[in-house]
C-alpha cells in the first residue's frame, strides 16, 4: 500500500508502470487520475489546495485498508497533492490491484467517492474575476450510500 | 487545546490555530463557548449544517464528548478528488 501527500507533480506514467509490475498474481490493474479543469466561462489561472497535515494521510490509509480489505485487493495506492497547480496538471491518481478487473474497478470508484468528501482537502479556484471556495456538492455525498 | 480552522473557517476567524483552555464537555459547548467570546466566531460558526468537525484528526459529531482530546479541528465539507 502507498500513500503520498505531496506538493510536488508525479510522474503517472513511471508510477503506474511501478505498480502495475509488482504484483504477478493480480490479473487487473486500475488506475484514476484526476486533473485541474478550466471553467468554461471564467478562465482558471490557478487551483489552491489546502489540506490537514497528519489528518489527511490518517483519513487516506483507512480508506485503502477498507478498500484492501473489502475488494481483496493485493495492493493500492493513492497520490494527491496540494498547493497551487494550474489548469491541466494533475491534482491526485489512485491505482489498484485485484485478481479480476471488477473488484479494481470498484475500489478504484470506493477510493475516489470516499477521497471527494471524507479526506480533508478543500479547493479554492482562482479566476480573473476572483478567488472562491469550491463548495462541496451534494452529489459527492450521496455517492457514499451505495458503498 | 489545540484548535485548528482550515478553509473560509480560517479565514473568518483570522487564525489557522490557537490554543485555548476550556472545561467544554462536548464539541457543541466548545463551540458555544467560542461564539460568545467575539464576533468573528460567532459568525464562522453561525450555521454548524456547513461545517465539519474532527477531534484528535477524526471526523465526529458535533455531540461528540472533549474529555481527554488534544486537538479539534473545523473546517467545511471536504472536496477532495
Amino acid at each position: 500500500m502507498h500513500i503520498s501527500v505531496q506538493q510536488e507533480a508525479f510522474d503517472l506514467g513511471a508510477v503506474s508502470a511501478d505498480f502495475a509490475g509488482g504484483h504477478k498474481d493480480m490479473g487487473a490493474i486500475v488506475t484514476f487520475t484526476g486533473v485541474v479543469r478550466d471553467l468554461p466561462d471564467d478562465p482558471l489561472e490557478a487551483m489552491e489546495i489546502e489540506h490537514y497535515p497528519g489528518m489527511t494521510e490518517k483519513a487516506l490509509r483507512g480508506m485503502a485498508e477498507q478498500a484492501m480489505a473489502r475488494f481483496s485487493l493485493g495492493d493500492a495506492l493513492v497520490i494527491h497533492r496540494y498547493g497551487r497547480l494550474v489548469p491541466g496538471e494533475m491534482i491526485m491518481m489512485v491505482a489498484t490491484a485485484a485478481r479480476h478487473r471488477k473488484d479494481a474497478f470498484q475500489a478504484a470508484e470506493f477510493l475516489m467517492d470516499y477521497l471527494k468528501s471524507r479526506a480533508p482537502f478543500w479547493k479554492r479556484e482562482i479566476t480573473k474575476t476572483g478567488a472562491g471556495w469550491v463548495e462541496s456538492k451534494d452529489e459527492d455525498e450521496d455517492a457514499l450510500a451505495r458503498w | 487545546m489545540d484548535i485548528l480552522y482550515f478553509a473560509w473557517v480560517r479565514e473568518r476567524i483570522g487564525v489557522p490555530r490557537e490554543q485555548i483552555d476550556t472545561a467544554a464537555a462536548t464539541v457543541a459547548d466548545l463551540v458555544a463557548e467560542l461564539r460568545a467570546r467575539e464576533e468573528r466566531y460567532d459568525i464562522a460558526f453561525s450555521d454548524l449544517s456547513s461545517l465539519r468537525v474532527a477531534v484528535d484528526q477524526e471526523l465526529v459529531d458535533f455531540d461528540a464528548p472533549l474529555a481527554g482530546v488534544r486537538e479539534v479541528a473545523f473546517f467545511p465539507p471536504m472536496t477532495g478528488g
